[in-house]
């Protein structure tokens, strides 16, 4: 016990030892990079992005991506008092409202039992799905869609 | 006992219905006149005072539950700097029924004064119980307060977005639903909402 004591001071000091020689100083332009401006200035934020409120369905990236929220959900309350996005959402409410119904995966516990509410671990929608920003990409994404790799098997190098 | 009060109530009486041996009419008339803008005016301010702002955030009760949860939301922070406060929402407008709120209001005191949300816990507690009254009460005057700027007849349906304009020009249009029926809890967050229609 008491060499595995001194084993693990001795690894702990050595591991500290490495990371003090490896913390060079960030290069200055690496910090712009980061935080587009110098350690020491509080940068102006960018202007808020507006959320996009089309209500038009989004095509989803690949089959099991939860999908994207059309609309906003300012103030949209989800806690274990009430699940705001139910109000629409819900198996007996998309008479009225006319949305899409969580799936019906929603409503299944782990072991695949049907429950007749929401399950737990699926509760929490904004775990999963999100509304989107009318913004412009930051870097370019390279994600290609499934069906464009199948249709070109030679190119598929991603 | 009894007939030491009658007594009394005969003098007063007595003497209202003399006429004035002192004074005269002029001056009883706009003396009467100037008292009486005093007091109805005293009264209103009073009743102006106790409907602003900072006389319900005076609570704590009011200060540390619903005035941080209001806050947050469109009615407190927008882009046109229009506030919706507390009494825009809770005191009807309308002379008789703002009268009729005052007095309900009193019961509001007793519970200042024994404590009833007087802690975080308790007040989540009532939520429920005080959430249900201001819904029924909204229900039943047809969410005037919310009426009282937000009216039906000048809403541009085609500058709302598409869910908004489908709800609107259908259930609201019929007189179906009221604003309450579907907008709970924008200004404060809502209760345990288990058996509460539309959730």
């Amino acid at each position: 016990m008491k060499t595995r004591n001194v084993l693990s001071v001795f690894v702990l000091l050595s591991l500290s030892f490495s990371a003090m020689a490896e913390t060079a100083p960030v290069p200055e332009d690496k910090v712009a990079t980061l935080r587009l401006a110098p350690i020491d200035i509080e940068p102006t934020p960018p202007a808020m992005q507006k959320v996009i409120n089309s209500d038009v369905k989004q095509v989803r990236n690949y089959p099991m991506q939860p999908p994207i929220i059309p609309h906003r959900i300012d103030g949209y309350q989800i806690d274990l008092k009430v699940n705001k996005c139910m109000q629409c959402h819900a198996r007996n409410s998309t008479g009225h409202s006319q949305a899409p119904m969580v799936s019906v995966t929603h409503y299944m516990d782990r072991e695949n039992n049907f429950l007749a509410s929401l399950s737990p671990r699926r509760y929490y929608c904004t775990q999963c799905h999100v509304s989107q920003l009318d913004a412009k990409l930051l870097v370019e994404n390279d994600f290609v869609d499934v069906k464009e790799l199948m249709k070109n098997p030679a190119k598929t190098e991603h | 006992m009894i007939a030491k009060i009658l007594e009394n109530l005969k003098l007063i009486w007595k003497v209202i219905r003399r006429p004035s041996v002192h004074y005269s009419l002029g001056f009883l008339t706009l003396g009467g006149f100037v008292a009486g803008i005093i007091f109805w005016g005293g009264f209103n301010t009073a009743l102006e005072l106790a409907s602003t702002e900072e006389f319900c955030t005076s609570c704590h009760e009011m200060e540390s539950n619903v005035y941080q949860e209001l806050q947050s939301t469109i009615h407190f922070t927008n882009r046109s700097g229009v506030r919706a406060t507390c009494s825009d929402c809770h005191v009807p407008h309308n002379w008789t029924d703002k009268i009729a709120r005052k007095m309900q209001a009193s019961k509001e005191i007793w519970g200042k004064v024994f404590g009833t949300i007087n802690t975080r816990e308790k007040f989540e507690g009532k939520r429920r119980e005080l959430a249900e009254h201001e819904w029924a009460r909204l229900k039943a005057n047809d969410s005037l307060e919310c009426r009282n700027c937000h009216n039906f007849d000048y809403m541009d349906f085609t500058r709302q977005s598409k869910r908004a304009s489908a709800m609107h020009s259908t259930s609201l249009a019929s007189g179906e639903k009221t604003c309450i029926d579907c907008h709970k809890g924008i200004a404060h967050q809502l209760p345990d909402m288990a058996g509460v229609e539309g959730f």
